[in-house]
């Protein structure tokens, strides 16, 4: 038996995401006294996937043929399934982002095991399996129990944290059975984007509000999210009105994130945006409205004009990292 | 071309969420109860196919699981332009069953494709979608942005993390849809008020699934310690790297 | 009784309330300060239906009823009650009294268009000399034979520069006293027609109002609505269903206004506590709570009689005397819950403070609800 993680393969480099999932494994793993193994699809190279023994895996199967580089949801699903006979996987760890959203709801079907996505903590219990999950967008949470001799997990990004746990990690190739052709789906164009970093993957969001009066002046806030390697986001009334792209608004119907550091300019924090963010570590407000209820959420909270803060910040910023080199 | 729109119901959004039942039951007493909303995004871009003359789209159907209590969202549904709605009468108790109850009802059914928001504003499993295309053995094409046509063939536009892919799918498939697929979600007009009422709406048994997971109990989140008001953007950069040490 | 909205009626209810916070909000400050009328807004109301909500849907109306007008009206007037004015002005004086007593080639020429919202209507009764005064109308409509000429000045016209169609008060025989007075489709194209300039308004600057000098304006005789001399009976049988609008349209100026003074005392801290909880906050808003609650009973009552088919005159003065007087109490307070803040434009109730005066004023001023409602009591029918 062992608990397998779904290691995500971006264009041939990890997240900082796996590990952590990686670290939440091997603490699963030291209660129940099981080996974390990994399930990595597509080309990437063994330097970078050792990384992963630093965190307590000590198996990593990779599924690396190039035929496999397209994600088909319907083909992983399956290549994970095999990995999961192949190793006898208890538990199924998978991110909680959109390639988690997508491929592990199938596996459910395909294993009849429980799905307990948005994780917030270990589990509580293993007999009967019972973790606490985020519901009602952050107003709540729930307590679930899963009965099914496997169990399928989404822990949040950043629940947990970094840990450490050195392991001498041994990588396999694994060649799963796929009988039928890729070709179901068919890639007809793609487009890379800019911006590399994804909303979902920051650690750190920069997202401005109404209350940046204009798109020309979310510049201002492209700058500070540059400097902090941070991607920038929006709330809804900016991405209705085109101001930014609608995959940038945050908050109960746009996206739902949970990084490090949340800042929150020119956003008043309406209790809809703030069901976005509820699970950030730390949210930073700026607001010129001392009365703003987005005070009302965050740890740090500053009164003032953004225009004036936040290129002094910038500048902060970069001579704090620039000394912490 | 039909295209079906799998939608469910949630609390309104700004409904405070309280408990029953040793919190074990949400109490329904007084929320209300609204579309869940990336479902709604998926109603009306699907609505819009099908008014735009140069899309095959000449076809919506609304699908939902729930007790009678949500015909009241099926029919604003229909009011914002589905041609048909159906209901599987069950108060469903996972995803699993709600995809297995939908499974059972589309298996078969002849259409374009199938819509699913993301997810939905009560249980945020964001699954639905993933198991209905595993249970029909269709392909599941996840943050779907946009969908244009190649004369009938749907082309497919999905977010992916380094940019955007546009797919083309053999046979029906289940669309995963985020904002985005829609800007806003559709005001219905007068007439579709009106005519809401005489649209088909039709119920259907549901079959007989256990559940693959059981919600035992909820609890309020752990409230905030309370803000820090800073004065000086120099304290901003200080409190964060040497108090909260995340920079 | 029973006071459950069916789905229809909540169903409209939201689709107001979604447009008017979704859209309405996003502009109104600066088309109240520029007085800018709301062109694209009303062309996006038009297609959702609202401009002819209640006429039958054979011409081309959104078939609903009183109840869900009232709805309607309440929710937009929330956020921005200039295109409430534009939207009441055109359903419940214009659509309603073509609809009522016009003849089918009227409806079909005149009530069409404006029922899809295609154009807006407006209704010519004010005269600089004769206000509420509806019987000492000044504007003539001379009888030509087969047209009427008209000469006079109307003002006061909502909608007097935007609207294609003019429903016009006018003394045709003089003698005859209000038995002489008809009323007139014009078309507001027609030669003679004058549109004076904006009026600079304290309130509702967004709608457009005007003062109309007619010259020599010939209007063909087909165009008269009902028998020669209807005219009074015209315009006194239409204000009565327009005291419904604006009642509704006062209803929601004041709701408007309590929503925001109640998120504002709930967020707003003095003394280390929200407003709310100090009991000078607490009780006024209580007040606002329980007077709006009387006056949106006294708008359904309307509402409810005029959908019954039953006499609605007496029941829609009282919520119209009632609703305007109470928005302007219940503004006033907002204004006093937000102090400072609510004498700056950005907290939005300076300006429901502003429309409230003129619930007061139009469409018969409160003092004149009380003669009708009075003159109700002294005949024995309250």
């Amino acid at each position: 038996m062992s608990i397998l993680v779904y290691i995500r393969n971006v264009g041939g480099q990890l997240k900082k995401q796996s590990l952590e999932l990686t670290a939440y494994a091997k603490a699963m793993a030291d209660t129940l006294n099981l080996e974390v193994t990994g399930l990595v699809i597509g080309t990437i190279a063994d330097d970078e996937l050792k990384k992963l023994g630093n965190y307590g895996m000590s198996r990593l199967l990779k599924a690396d043929d190039e035929k496999y580089n397209q994600r088909v949801n319907r083909v992983y699903t399956r290549i994970v399934e095999q990995a999961v006979n192949e190793v006898d996987a208890k538990y199924i760890l998978f991110p909680d982002n959109a390639q988690g959203k997508a491929i592990a709801p199938r596996l459910s079907v395909r294993l009849k095991a429980g799905f307990i996505p948005q994780v917030l903590d270990l589990p509580s219990s293993y007999e009967p399996f019972t973790v606490k999950k985020r519901a009602f967008t952050g107003k709540a949470i729930a307590t679930v129990t899963a009965h099914t001799e496997r169990v399928i997990l989404t822990p949040m990004l950043n629940s947990f944290g970094l840990r450490e746990n050195a392991r001498d990690l041994e990588i396999q190739s694994f060649e799963p059975h796929i009988e039928e052709p890729n070709s179901r789906l068919e890639l007809v164009g793609k487009q890379l984007s800019e911006e590399g970093l994804q909303l979902a993957d920051a650690d750190i969001v920069v997202s401005g509000g109404r209350g940046m009066r204009s798109s020309e002046n979310f510049a201002l806030l492209e700058e500070l999210a540059a400097t902090l390697g941070a991607a920038t986001a929006c709330s809804r009334p900016v991405a209705d009105d085109g101001w930014r792209p609608a995959d940038e608004h945050v908050g109960q119907t746009g996206k739902i994130i949970a990084p490090n550091i949340y800042f929150a300019i020119g956003i008043s924090g309406a209790i809809q945006h703030v069901a976005g963010v509820s699970g950030a570590k730390c949210i930073v407000g700026i607001n010129s409205d001392p009365e703003a209820p987005i005070f009302e959420v965050a740890d740090y909270g500053m009164v003032g004009d953004a225009f004036q803060i936040i290129p002094e910040l910038n500048a902060l910023f970069k001579k704090h990292i620039h000394e912490n080199k | 071309m039909k295209v079906l729109v799998c939608m469910s119901y949630i609390p309104d959004t700004t409904t405070k969420i309280r408990f029953r039942e040793d919190n074990t039951q949400l109490d329904d007493t007084t929320i209300q109860w609204v579309i869940n909303p990336w479902d709604e995004l998926a109603l009306t871009r699907a609505v819009e196919l099908k008014e735009d003359a140069g899309t095959p789209v000449d076809e919506v159907e609304i699908v939902m699981v729930g007790g009678v209590r949500c015909e009241p969202i099926l029919r604003k549904g229909l009011a914002i332009g589905a041609d048909k709605a159906t209901r599987i009468d069950v108060e469903p108790l996972d995803a699993f069953q709600t995809a297995t109850q939908l499974a059972a009802y589309l298996q078969g059914k002849d259409c374009g494709f199938i819509v699913c928001g993301i997810e939905s504003g009560d249980y945020n499993e964001a699954a639905v979608g993933g198991m209905l295309a595993e249970l029909l053995d269709y392909a599941s094409v996840s943050s779907v942005s946009s969908v244009q046509f190649d004369g009938v063939t749907p082309i497919y536009q999905r977010d992916v993390a380094n940019g955007k892919e546009q797919v083309k799918v053999d046979g029906p498939a289940v669309l995963i849809v985020q904002k985005g697929f829609a800007r806003v979600p559709k005001i219905p007009n007068m007439r579709g008020i009106m005519t809401a009422r005489s649209k088909p709406l039709d119920v259907i048994p549901a079959i007989e699934v256990d559940p693959l997971v059981e919600f035992v109990m909820y609890t309020a989140p752990p409230s905030k310690g309370g803000v820090k008001m800073l004065n000086t953007p120099e304290e901003l950069v200080r409190s964060l790297s040497d108090e909260a040490k995340l920079i | 009784m029973n006071f459950q909205l069916t789905e229809e009626q909540i169903m409209i209810q939201q689709a107001a309330r979604d447009y008017a916070q979704r859209e309405l909000i996003q502009d109104v400050i600066e088309r109240d300060e520029k007085a800018i009328y709301p062109t694209e807004h009303i062309r996006n109301l038009a297609e959702l239906g609202f401009l002819g909500m209640l006429v039958d849907p054979r011409y081309d109306g959104g078939g609903m009823d009183t109840v869900s007008y009232v709805l309607a009206m309440e929710e937009l007037s929330k956020v921005d009650s200039s295109v409430g004015v534009i939207i009441s002005v055109n359903n419940s004086l214009v659509c309603f009294g073509l609809e009522k007593y016009g003849t089918e080639e009227q409806k079909e020429k005149f009530l069409k268009p404006l029922a899809r919202g295609e154009v807006t209507g407006a209704f010519l009764l004010s005269e600089p000399g004769a206000g509420s005064d509806a019987t000492s109308q000044q504007t003539k409509a001379i009888d030509m034979g087969d047209h009427y000429l008209v000469n006079g000045v109307k003002n006061w016209i909502t909608n007097g520069h935007t609207a294609s169609v003019y429903l016009l008060i006018a003394q045709t025989d003089p003698a005859k006293g209000h038995h002489g007075i008809n009323a007139l489709i014009v078309d507001r194209h027609a030669d003679g027609i004058t549109v004076g300039p904006h009026e600079n308004k304290m309130g509702m600057r967004s709608s457009d109002t005007h003062s109309v000098q007619f010259t020599d304006v010939k209007v063909p005789k087909e165009n008269r609505i009902g028998e020669d001399g209807f005219g009074f009976k015209f315009a006194m049988k239409t204000l009565e269903g327009g005291r419904i609008g604006i009642a509704s349209q006062a209803l929601g100026i004041a709701s408007g206004a309590y929503e925001l003074a109640c998120k504002y005392a709930m967020e707003r801290k003095t003394f280390g506590k929200p407003i709310i909880r100090h009991q000078a906050i607490a009780f006024k808003l209580a007040d606002m709570a329980t007077e709006i609650e009387a006056a949106r009973f006294l708008c359904m009552k309307a509402a409810w009689l005029k959908d019954q088919g039953q006499p609605y005159g007496i029941a829609s003065a009282m919520a119209k005397q009632y609703a305007a007087d109470m928005a302007m109490r219940v503004t006033t307070e907002a204004v006093q819950i937000h102090g400072g803040y609510g004498y700056v434009k950005e907290y939005h109730v300076e300006r429901l403070m502003r429309d409230a005066k003129l619930t007061q004023i139009y469409e018969g001023t409160s003092e004149i609800q009380k003669i009708v409602v009075s003159r109700a009591i002294e005949s024995g029918d309250v």
